[in-house]
């Protein structure tokens, strides 16, 4: 992780208001610094929707849409990855507790495919606890190489 | 950016031809609205055409779940056609792929209605 850090560029740190319009603002932000970092385009959905799914979370369910709540966007990276973290200031969860959403009894509720997504799209997934309260998640993707 | 909606009725059956984004907000509750509609009006035999339908987020599942679990309730239909190859890939990875019906043709999906 060190060497990582070391020859990291940030692209984007960035507040945000707790609000949808957040959301796509921020989905733009992050596709622009992905797609100058060079990533392939089959990466660039899957870091598009990823990082949708984690800003919705960040304000909806963290943030619960508290205008007195921003949440806080940052993307860094390196020639062969790009590492996103988006801050919320709500009150927490334990991702472990999340219902999975393909166990056969779950398939067809409305919601809580989103850090199941979020997962499935990124190489790296991290959730922890914020200080001094919400929740941070880190994504990292790897860069696709082409055949 | 968000998702844009024309009915047609077919027969029985009325399909709802989508184009654009199903994500929370706007595309959802577009898509939600309408679905309550044709429901409203006595419809049971639905159609999906996502072949103009470039991206759906969680919130856009959820909404093809709702309407697919309360038209099935009420003995109707409702099926999927036109998906593009990341939509299907979304359907798989949630397992939905199993739960809809999905067609590639439209007029395949038409003669499948009972």
């Amino acid at each position: 992780m060190q060497a990582r850090e070391d020859t990291e560029k940030e692209y984007v740190n960035q507040q945000f208001e707790s609000t949808l319009d957040s959301v796509d603002r921020a989905e733009t932000l992050i596709m622009d610094a992905a797609t100058a970092a060079g990533f392939p385009e089959d990466d660039l959905h899957k870091i598009g929707m990823a990082t949708r799914e984690c800003m919705v979370n960040a304000v909806v369910h963290g943030n619960r849409y508290n205008a007195n709540k921003s949440v806080h966007l940052q993307v860094s990276g390196a020639q062969d990855y790009l590492k996103i973290r988006i801050t919320d200031q709500g009150e927490g969860f334990d991702p472990a507790a999340l219902p999975d959403p393909l166990a056969e009894e779950n398939l067809l509720r409305h919601s809580g495919r989103g850090i199941f997504l979020i997962r499935a799209f990124m190489d790296e997934v991290e959730v922890k606890s914020a200080s001094p309260h919400g929740t941070e998640v880190m994504l990292l993707k790897k860069k696709s190489v082409s055949d | 950016m968000s998702v844009k909606l024309n009915t047609r009725q077919i027969g029985e059956v009325t399909v709802l031809d989508l184009a654009g984004r199903i994500t929370l907000g706007e595309g959802s509750s577009t898509l939600r609205d309408a679905l309550k509609d044709v429901v409203a009006k006595g419809q049971k035999k639905i159609l999906l055409n996502l072949s103009e339908v470039s991206y759906i987020d969680s919130s856009g599942i959820g909404e093809l779940v709702s309407a697919f679990t309360t038209i099935t309730n009420l003995g109707g239909q409702l099926k999927l056609n036109g998906l593009n190859k990341r939509v299907k890939d979304l359907l798989q990875i949630t397992k939905l792929y199993t739960v809809f019906e999905v067609f590639d043709e439209e007029t395949t999906a038409m003669r499948s209605f009972t």
